[in-house]
């Protein structure tokens, strides 16, 4: 299971950032050639990620590049380096409809056939950012096979609704709803937008149990401070843990009795907390197997 | 690939290196290099550059070089970034580098 509770924002002409992204504990690192990068400096940027990407090892990470829009000839520039430079995942910015999903994935596809990778090697995620992309949540998650998830965007998101952010995030509530049930109905991850606030680590740490709650699988960080305390929010508690194996022991046990009724402490266990179990024990095995490769 | 204008690319920030690729007609390749660590690293850091414009078929420039402790790709993509400004050339080739 590929965990994305932290992906790390890292600008991609910052080479010193780039150099030393795989020493903070993310989960995924994300080059950006997007809105870190000077327009002037878009190709110095590609270069260097591109770079990189051929020759530095992040270890087991996974790396992805968010690119510049379609719209513009950057974002085409952007996939004929970064496709050839095989990041497990090309970021999409400022998806407004399945469409834009569509045209992404039909350079990729010309690109790995010029190459001669195998056509699906290189996998998608979309950035929602504006209203109608909120609005369109749910055929953007289904637009193609290779989307690993959705994201939001918000600082894009908020300008679009003529609004601005609060600590709350009430503004996001609904954007934040939509993605996640569209992630979930499409059977993909859904993934937060960045708390840009570094030295609020307690209102950071709010919006995280936040995101959580509402089923994102995780969010995007600028600074590597946010990775720890993010991490410890979506680990499950001891307690929680427990019950989880206590869940499914209890299972196993009715199974060898061949009893189609499952309980624990006297209480009945029907099939999502059955499902909830299973996923929360899969998750805590997959944090620890990372935690193990840090080492 | 012909240089025709100065190309500059990297920045004075530490691990990055500013290349600066000027023409130089018919004389082949001069290079001035500066490094924090020349006397460990300047004939890795000379070679590297060499390297890389010879790949892009440049075999006349003046190149000068700040270094501030780069890494080999990061003198790579700052060498080929100033090339390609130099040469006034966006048709940029990339060739398959997966590794993963």
């Amino acid at each position: 299971m590929q965990l994305r509770r932290s992906m790390l924002f890292v600008p991609g002409n910052n080479p010193g950032m780039i150099r030393d992204a795989h020493i903070y504990g993310s989960d995924s690192i994300m080059f950006d050639l997007e809105d870190s990068v000077s327009v002037l400096e878009k190709d110095t940027a590609r270069f260097l990620v591109y770079s990189a990407l051929t020759t530095l090892h992040y270890g087991k990470k996974e790396l992805v590049v968010r690119i510049n829009d379609l719209n513009s000839q950057l974002g085409i520039d952007d996939l004929e380096a970064i496709v050839r430079a095989q990041p497990h995942v090309i970021r999409l910015p400022k998806t407004e409809n399945a469409g834009d999903v569509i045209q992404c994935e039909k350079e990729i596809e010309r690109i790995e056939r010029e190459v001669g990778i195998e056509v699906g090697t290189t996998r998608m995620m979309a950035a929602i950012e504006s209203a109608e992309g909120v609005l369109n949540a749910k055929e953007i998650a289904f637009s193609s096979k290779r989307l690993i998830g959705i994201a939001l965007g918000a600082e894009d998101y908020v300008t679009s609704l003529k609004t601005t952010r609060s600590p709350e995030g009430i503004e996001l509530l609904f954007a934040r709803s939509m993605i996640v049930n569209a992630a979930r109905a499409a059977g993909i991850m859904a993934l937060d937008t960045v708390y840009s606030d570094v030295n609020n680590e307690e209102g950071f740490r709010r919006e995280a149990e936040m995101i959580k709650k509402l089923g994102f699988d995780g969010k995007s960080v600028i600074n590597p401070r946010q990775i720890a305390p993010l991490h410890d929010v979506f680990a499950p508690t001891e307690k929680d843990l427990q019950k989880a194996y206590a869940i499914m022991e209890a299972i196993e046990e009715a199974n060898r009795r061949g009893s189609g009724v499952i309980a624990l402490n006297g209480k009945m266990i029907d099939k999502p907390v059955v499902e909830r179990a299973r996923y929360m024990i899969e998750r805590a095995n997959a944090a620890k197997r990372s935690t193990v490769e840090e080492v | 690939m012909e240089i025709v204008t100065v190309g500059k690319a990297g920045t004075v920030e530490s691990s990055d290196i500013i290349v600066m690729i000027e023409p130089n007609e018919k004389k082949g390749i001069e290079l001035h290099l500066e490094s924090q660590v020349m006397q460990q690293f300047g004939a890795q850091i000379e070679n590297v550059i060499r390297d890389t414009l010879k790949d892009l078929g440049v075999e006349n420039a003046v190149v000068s070089a700040t270094d501030k402790g780069a890494l080999d790709c990061t003198v790579i993509a700052r060498t080929k970034a100033a090339a390609y400004r130099a040469a006034k050339c966006t048709d940029y080739k990339w060739n398959f580098g997966g590794n993963r």
